[in-house]
C-alpha cells in the first residue's frame, strides 16, 4: 500500500484504560493505514483484547484520544454507532445467535442496523457464506457446526456490514487443532483483498506470512512494534526475546 | 369407612361446571400476570433506580406475603375505602371475581418477573456484544436477542409458575366463587362426604396439571429446536 500520507483510518492517541485501579491499558499510541494488517501477541493478561475492545466500545477508554476514519469515539450514541458500522469483529467464542440459523444470524443486522430490506440481506448473507465456503449450512442452527464452521459464518456475518475495518481476538484459540487452517484461509484471503485488519493472534506463521506489522504487548503498553522479519529475526526489547522463545519452543 | 362410588359419579359433572370459572381465573390472572411480570421486569433492569427499587419492592412484598391473605385484604379491605368506591375500578372490585383475578394476577406477577429475570441473567454477554459490534441498539438486542433467549431459558421455570396459578385459584372459593373448588365445597356441606369429594376434586385439578405439563412440553420443543443438535 502507498497511502502513507493519507490520513490513519485508525488512530489511538495516550490512551489510557482502568477496570477500577488497575491499569489495563498504558499510553497506547498506534496508526493503522487504510489496508494495513496488524497483529497483536502478547502474553495473557497484556491488554490485547481490551485494546482492540476499545476500537469499537466494547470498552470505553479513560484518557487520550481514538479515532476512527476521521470520527472521534465519544460517549455520544451516534458516534459509537457511527464507529460500528464501519468496524467488524470477531471473538474467540464465535458469539453466533443461537436461536437463528445461520442465514438469519447474518441477516439481522442488516436489516435492523444498515436497514436492508431482506430478499437484499439474504442475497448478501448467502454470497459471503459462499466466501467462507458453507453456503449449504445456511439453514441450520449454530449448534449444529463445527467450531470452525462457527468461526467463519461469524466472520461472514461481520463482513455482510460492509465494514472498513476487521478485528479478530484469537480467532481460532478455541478450536481444535483441524480446524484452525480453515479459518486462517478466510482470514488470508480478506487479507489479500486489501481489508484492514488488527488480528489478535498467536499463529505465527499467519503473523510472519501475513501482518505489515506485529505489536507486542506486555502488561497494558505496546512494547514492540516491527514487520515480520524484524520482529521474528531481530527483536529489540528483551521482553519480546522471551516471548517469542517461550511462543516458538512447542 | 365406605367409598360412595354413587356420589362420586353424581357429583363429578357438578364439580366440571365449575371449569369455566377455573380456566377464567388462570387464563385472565396468567395473562395479565405476564404482562405485569413483563413491566416490572423491565423496571428492574432498567438500570434506574427509580424505576428498579420500587419493582424490588413490590416483588419482595407480594412474594412474602401468602396469596390468600392478599385475596382477603383485596376483597374485605379495599371496598373500605371511599376513594375505592368511587374510583373507576369499583365495578371491578365489587365482584369477588373481580378481586381474585386482581389478588391472583398481582401475585402471579411479582413470581414471574423473577423467573424472566433469571432467563435474561442467563443470557450470555458474548452473544449481546455481538451483537453491539454489528451496531445493534439496546432495544434492538433487547428485543431480538435477550427476549428469545430468555424466554426459552425461562420456559420451565414458567410452566411451575403457571401449574400453581392453577391451584391457587381454588382459593378464589374462599370470597364466594364458584369454581370447582368452591362447587365442592357447597356439595360436601350437603353431602356430609368430603373424602369423595374432595379427592375427586383433586384428581381433576392432576388432570388438568397434567395438560398444562404436556402443553409447555410442545412449546419447550418448538422454543428449544435450536439446543438440540439433530432437525
Ligand atoms: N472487565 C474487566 N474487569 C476487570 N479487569 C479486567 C476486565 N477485563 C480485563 N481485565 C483485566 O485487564 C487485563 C488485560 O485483559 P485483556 O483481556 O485485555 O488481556 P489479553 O491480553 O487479551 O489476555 P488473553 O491473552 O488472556 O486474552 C487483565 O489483567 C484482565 O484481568
Ligand atoms: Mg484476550
Amino acid at each position: 500500500m502507498s497511502t502513507s500520507d493519507a490520513q490513519p483510518l485508525i488512530q489511538m492517541q495516550g490512551v489510557n484504560k482502568f477496570f477500577g485501579s488497575f491499569q489495563a491499558l498504558k499510553n497506547i499510541n498506534l496508526e493503522v493505514r487504510k489496508g494495513e494488517r496488524i497483529v497483536v501477541c502478547g502474553p495473557s493478561g497484556s491488554g490485547k483484547s481490551t485494546m482492540i475492545r476499545c476500537i469499537n466500545r466494547l470498552e470505553d477508554h479513560n484518557d487520550g484520544h481514538i479515532i476512527i476514519d476521521g470520527k472521534e469515539l465519544t460517549d455520544q450514541v451516534k458516534d459509537i454507532n457511527a464507529v460500528r458500522r464501519e468496524v467488524g469483529m470477531v471473538f474467540q467464542s464465535f458469539n453466533l445467535f443461537p436461536h437463528m440459523t445461520i442465514v438469519k444470524n447474518l441477516m439481522l443486522a442488516q436489516q435492523l442496523v444498515r436497514k436492508i430490506p431482506k430478499a437484499e440481506a439474504r442475497e448478501t448473507a448467502m454470497h459471503y457464506l459462499k466466501r467462507v465456503k458453507i453456503p449449504e449450512q445456511a439453514e441450520k442452527y449454530p449448534i449444529a457446526l463445527s467450531g470452525g464452521q462457527q468461526q467463519r459464518v461469524a466472520i461472514a456475518r461481520a463482513l455482510c456490514m460492509k465494514p472498513e475495518i476487521m478485528l479478530f481476538d484469537e480467532p481460532t484459540s478455541a478450536l481444535d487443532p483441524e480446524m484452525i487452517n480453515e479459518v486462517l484461509e478466510v482470514m488470508v484471503d480478506l487479507a489479500k483483498e486489501g481489508m484492514t485488519m488488527i488480528c489478535v493472534t498467536h499463529e505465527m506463521g499467519f503473523a510472519r506470512s501475513v501482518a505489515d506489522r506485529i505489536i507486542f504487548m506486555d502488561e497494558g503498553e505496546i512494547v514492540e512494534e516491527a514487520a515480520p522479519a524484524q520482529f521474528f529475526d531481530n527483536p529489540k526489547s528483551e521482553r519480546t526475546k522471551k516471548f517469542l522463545s517461550q511462543i516458538l519452543s512447542h | 369407612m365406605s367409598f360412595d362410588l354413587n356420589l362420586i359419579a353424581e357429583s363429578l359433572p357438578m364439580m366440571l361446571m365449575g371449569i369455566g370459572i377455573t380456566f377464567k381465573l388462570l387464563i385472565i390472572s396468567g395473562f395479565l400476570g405476564l404482562t405485569l411480570a413483563i413491566f416490572l421486569l423491565l423496571m428492574r433492569i432498567s438500570g434506574r433506580w427509580y424505576l428498579s427499587f420500587p419493582a424490588q419492592v413490590y416483588i419482595y412484598v407480594f412474594r412474602g406475603t401468602p396469596i390468600l391473605v392478599q385475596i382477603f385484604i383485596i376483597y374485605y379491605g379495599l371496598p373500605q375505602f371511599e376513594t375505592v368506591r368511587d374510583s373507576i375500578f369499583w365495578p371491578i372490585l365489587r365482584e369477588p371475581m373481580g378481586c381474585a383475578i386482581l389478588a391472583l394476577t398481582l401475585n402471579t406477577g411479582a413470581y414471574v418477573s423473577e423467573i424472566l429475570r433469571g432467563g435474561v441473567l442467563g443470557v450470555s454477554k458474548g452473544i449481546l456484544e455481538a451483537g453491539s459490534a454489528l451496531g445493534m441498539s439496546v432495544r434492538q438486542k433487547f428485543i431480538y436477542l435477550t427476549a428469545p433467549i430468555a424466554a426459552r431459558l425461562a420456559l420451565p421455570a414458567y410452566s411451575n409458575d403457571v401449574i400453581s396459578l392453577l391451584k391457587s385459584t381454588a382459593l378464589a372459593s374462599t370470597i364466594t366463587i364458584a369454581d370447582m373448588t368452591g362447587i365442592a365445597r357447597t356439595i360436601v356441606a350437603d353431602t356430609y362426604a368430603p373424602y369423595e369429594i374432595f379427592i375427586s376434586l383433586a384428581i381433576v385439578y392432576m388432570i388438568f396439571t397434567f395438560g398444562i405439563q404436556k402443553l409447555f412440553g410442545v412449546i419447550e420443543r418448538y422454543l428449544g429446536r435450536y439446543t438440540q443438535r439433530e432437525g
